[in-house]
């Protein structure tokens, strides 16, 4: 068996009195698309925050190729990673173009300003944006806009694994599904490993090549996306299906 | 007991809560010094919150220092009549605006515009996952946020009280020549003759102290804000309350350590 990329070994994490992980062990491979999907509170943005450090876990180890996540230089180790934010987490004190080329201009990737500014329009351009919206402030752009600018920038150090935390949230069916395409373009053409965060099951079938699910702190399920339908779990059928009955209480 | 118990227990949160805060503070300003002294340093973001501290506060505290020079001159000049001492106007003012008024009033005005703004944009963008987000992108936040914030604060405070206390002197001039009626040349002959060195430097020491305050406490404040609208509020107003208490707590401090002999 080959290694995983992303390997969650009996990871814990608790704030205060709320155990959010309880224990999650879970592998993501080489340049799959990994879609981990579960209710509102159910520790899926702070299992992604455990990879890149912005959350110790109690308890459990983090493995990324192989090697721990608390281990070795920071700066090469997150150099690695790209990530999306939920609401975009633009700065708004610098043009778009600057945003999208943070990295580019400072740090170990430093490059010439006009180069990184090249680099920064040929990628918001690969998200469908034109060259006139790099000199905008992000308040100037709609929710649209701005996510496409966070995944521009997630891709513009082209990173080996991508983070998502819900990207069509808060946005129109028809621009969800082109950010859902864009996606799942970018990291099949860069060949990089990606998880995402979604509710919206939409996303989660344009996106996925596998499914994990986390209810009570765990994987409640994971499997090839082909098998979620099928797979015979009733919590995964009540929340793929969204009914209000079933096991998972409704009320939280 | 439970009289006693439900007495002490209020007492005891709150003197455990406090120590703790300290202790979170104390740890903030360790590890502040200690990104401080090693590199990278953001040059860019320094010289821009050079303009925006130190610059920017300018208005605020010339407008503070001149009404404070003018009303001082009144004020001694109304006093000192009383024992035939008007002529010590001049120096009062020079002495009062350099070792005292200039800092502490710069310091606390300072806080209102400079400790809010740092919490309120600190904590908005903690809130917004922007530090989170500076963290993925390979900078850290006590570096690329903390660090340019308080050493422009540090360096701009000393440049900006003495500026002010050259306008708060000269406040106290307009009122001392235009409406006291005393001699505009003796006016200026007082103030230089009586004002020492040390009056000087020690009020400018003390602006340093207060500027690296003032954004301490800002950038503390706005990093550990809580979430939403509520939680950007309260660390603003934290910011200020705690910039504002420590500056006058320090500039005790300071005029024992300086003057007391």
């Amino acid at each position: 068996m080959t290694q995983p990329m992303i390997d969650f070994k009996d990871v814990y994490k608790s704030f205060g009195n709320n155990h959010v992980l309880r224990g999650v062990n879970l592998s993501v491979a080489k340049g799959e698309s990994m879609v981990i999907i579960g209710g509102s509170g159910t520790g899926k943005s702070v299992l992604i925050k455990t990879v890149l450090g912005l959350l110790k876990p109690e308890q459990g180890t983090i493995l990324v190729n192989g090697k721990d996540v608390a281990e070795g230089d920071r700066d090469a180790f997150l150099a690695r990673f790209g990530m999306l934010f939920q609401g975009g987490a633009l700065f708004d004190s610098m043009p778009v173009w600057q945003n999208v080329a943070f990295r580019l201009m400072r740090g170990a990737l430093k490059r010439p300003k006009e180069e990184a500014r090249e680099i920064a329009v040929e990628k918001l351009r690969r998200v469908g944006l034109k060259e006139w919206v790099a000199d905008l402030f992000p308040a100037e752009l709609s929710g649209g806009m701005q996510k496409r600018v966070g995944l521009a920038r997630a891709i513009a150090a082209e990173p080996e694994i991508i983070f998502f935390d819900e990207p069509t949230t808060g946005l129109d069916p028809i621009m969800a599904g082109v950010i859902n395409e864009l996606i799942r373009e970018i990291v099949v053409e860069m060949g990089a490993t990606a998880m995402t965060i979604t509710h919206d099951m939409s996303s989660v079938r344009a996106i996925a090549d596998k499914v994990a699910m986390i209810h009570d702190g765990k994987v409640r399920w994971t499997g090839p996306i082909a098998d979620m339908d099928d797979s015979g779990d009733p919590y995964l059928d009540q929340f793929i299906n969204a009914r209000a009955e079933g096991p998972i209480e409704a009320v939280r | 007991m439970s009289f006693v118990h439900a007495t002490l227990s209020p007492i005891g949160r709150s003197t455990l809560a406090m120590l703790a805060a300290i202790g979170r503070i104390a740890q903030f300003l360790a590890e502040t010094i200690s990104h401080i002294v090693r590199p990278p340093f953001y040059w860019k973001e320094f010289l821009n919150q050079l303009l925006t501290i130190g610059f920017f506060s300018l208005p605020v505290v010339g407008l503070t220092a001149v009404f404070t020079g003018a009303a001082l001159a009144l004020q001694i000049f109304e006093g000192g009549s009383r024992f035939n001492a008007e002529s010590v106007v001049p120096s009062i003012v020079a002495i009062g605006m350099v070792r005292e008024l200039g800092p502490v009033l710069g310091g606390l005005m300072v806080a209102g515009r400079v400790a809010s703004s740092v919490a309120a944009e600190l904590g908005t963008m903690k809130v917004t996952e922007q530090i989170d987000a500076l963290v993925t992108l390979s900078t850290n936040p006590m570096k690329y946020l903390t660090v340019p914030r308080v050493v422009a604060a540090t360096l701009a405070m000393p440049v900006l009280v003495a500026v002010g206390d050259s306008i708060g002197i000269f406040g106290g001039y307009l009122v001392g020549t235009s409406r006291l009626g005393l001699n505009s040349a003796a006016y200026l002959h007082n103030t230089v003759d009586f004002l020492e060195f040390w009056d000087v430097t020690s009020g400018l020491i003390k602006a340093s102290v207060f500027g690296f305050i003032v954004a301490l406490m800002g950038c503390y404040h706005g990093m550990n804000s809580g979430r939403g609208a509520q939680g950007v509020g309260r660390a603003t107003t934290n910011a200020v309350v705690s910039a504002s208490v420590l500056i006058l707590t320090t500039n005790y401090l300071l005029t024992e350590l300086f003057f007391s002999s």
